[in-house]
């Protein structure tokens, strides 16, 4: 077991290109003074982030997946405990795409 | 469990915490105030009470799922390092040292002998830029989490960790402990399966076969709908979705979660202003 320093200098990169990310919002707004509408833009972040992510996989993988986000959303709405909603979408996304 | 980790582990220190309180109130009694304060900084920590016990493991219950279907795919992650070339020692450092699944596959599959180090590096930022808007985010919430671990905390905050750190903060503040029980187990699980993908990867089958890959997207339904607050909402996760298919569709790489999520931005400001202006 070695380490090419090539190879180290790509996981060097790697490692802070990710980290610069993590901290980066994190430091830029304690310089900002939120209010008013850089408020609203951070309280609509959440949610408008975690859409953005799921939705290509739900709606361009299949139609398995998509049958299976719908279940999933009907469970989460009914404020099932999280790790029910998970096992309820897991579950359904490996019946339907074994029936599909 | 509760039990165990109740009377054998978390409470066996609460005896040394105590007396290391006694032992900072005297020493800060003896030593001038500021010294006092800077030298015992790590224990006044522990002594204010900073790590509870129940708050870690409500933290280690919520990752529970994640931590079985990120598993599957740290081991494929392993695996596939491997046989891209990167040895299973050097597979285990870039998991320890950047701990983020979707930015590493994507290293991944750019590398070849010698490897574009530049153009990886590159690569991985941009999947990563989401991250910004995340920790915008997340800054507000970290109040509860003691100034000098926030860097740390930022290390750990994968998707995942800051997803459900924003959902508790929907009902309660964000303690370091809850926090911790998120990140520290994500990140040893991560690890760990690396290491067993990088050394004995080569027979293992696609996660998607069992459902694994679709947790990530069920969690994130399941935290979503603590966020709704009526039609608003509605507008905000429409022009997020739309764009974000969109983008998908016609841009390579990762930028459809950054693009979708500013225009969900761009509306919920657009909304609130045509509120403001209606005198709501």
């Amino acid at each position: 077991m070695e380490i090419d320093p090539r190879t180290l200098l790509a996981i060097a990169g790697i490692a802070l290109a990710t980290y610069a990310t993590r901290v980066g919002g994190f430091v830029f707004i304690r310089f900002l003074n939120i209010k008013g509408r850089a408020k609203v833009a951070l309280d609509a972040m959440p949610p408008a982030i975690l859409m953005a992510v799921i939705t290509p996989t739900i709606l361009t993988t299949g139609v398995a997946e998509t049958l299976a986000a719908a279940i999933t959303a009907g469970a989460a709405i009914l404020r099932l405990p999280l790790i029910v909603v998970v096992v309820i979408g897991v579950g359904s996304v490996v019946v339907l795409r074994a029936l599909l | 469990m509760k039990r165990l980790m109740e009377s054998d582990g978390w409470s066996e220190s609460s005896a040394p915490r105590s007396l290391s309180a006694a032992m900072t109130v005297g020493a800060a009694a003896v030593l001038d105030h500021s010294r006092g304060r800077d030298g015992y900084a790590g224990l006044g920590m522990l002594n204010a009470g900073f790590f509870k016990a129940g708050d870690f493991r409500r933290g280690l219950v919520d990752i529970l799922p994640i931590l079985a279907a990120a598993f599957p795919i740290g081991l494929l992650w392993g695996a596939l390092a491997v046989k891209t070339g990167l040895s299973p020692l050097e597979a285990t450092l870039t998991s320890a040292s950047t701990s983020a699944g979707a930015a590493q596959f994507v290293a991944v599959n750019l590398w070849h002998d010698p490897v574009p180090w530049l153009m990886v590096t590159f690569s991985v930022f941009v999947v990563n830029l989401r991250h910004v808007m995340m920790g915008a985010s997340l800054s507000r919430h970290t109040t509860h989490i003691p100034e000098n671990m926030r860097a740390l905390a930022m290390f750990l905050m994968t998707d995942e960790v800051w997803a459900l750190s924003e959902r508790r903060v929907l009902s309660q503040p964000l303690t370091w402990s809850y926090y911790l029980g998120l990140g520290v187990p994500l990140w040893i699980n991560w690890v760990v399966a690396t290491v067993i993908g990088a050394i004995v990867g080569h027979s293992l089958s696609d996660p998607a076969i069992y459902g694994f890959d679709f947790a990530f997207a069920a969690l994130y339904i399941s935290i979503l709908t603590g966020f709704w607050r009526g039609p608003q909402t509605g507008a905000v996760l429409a022009a997020s979705a739309a764009t974000a298919v969109l983008t998908k569709l016609l841009l390579p790489g990762a930028w459809y979660i950054a693009v979708g999520g500013l225009a969900g931005v761009a509306v919920a400001i657009m909304t609130e202003t045509r509120n403001v202006m209606h005198g709501d």
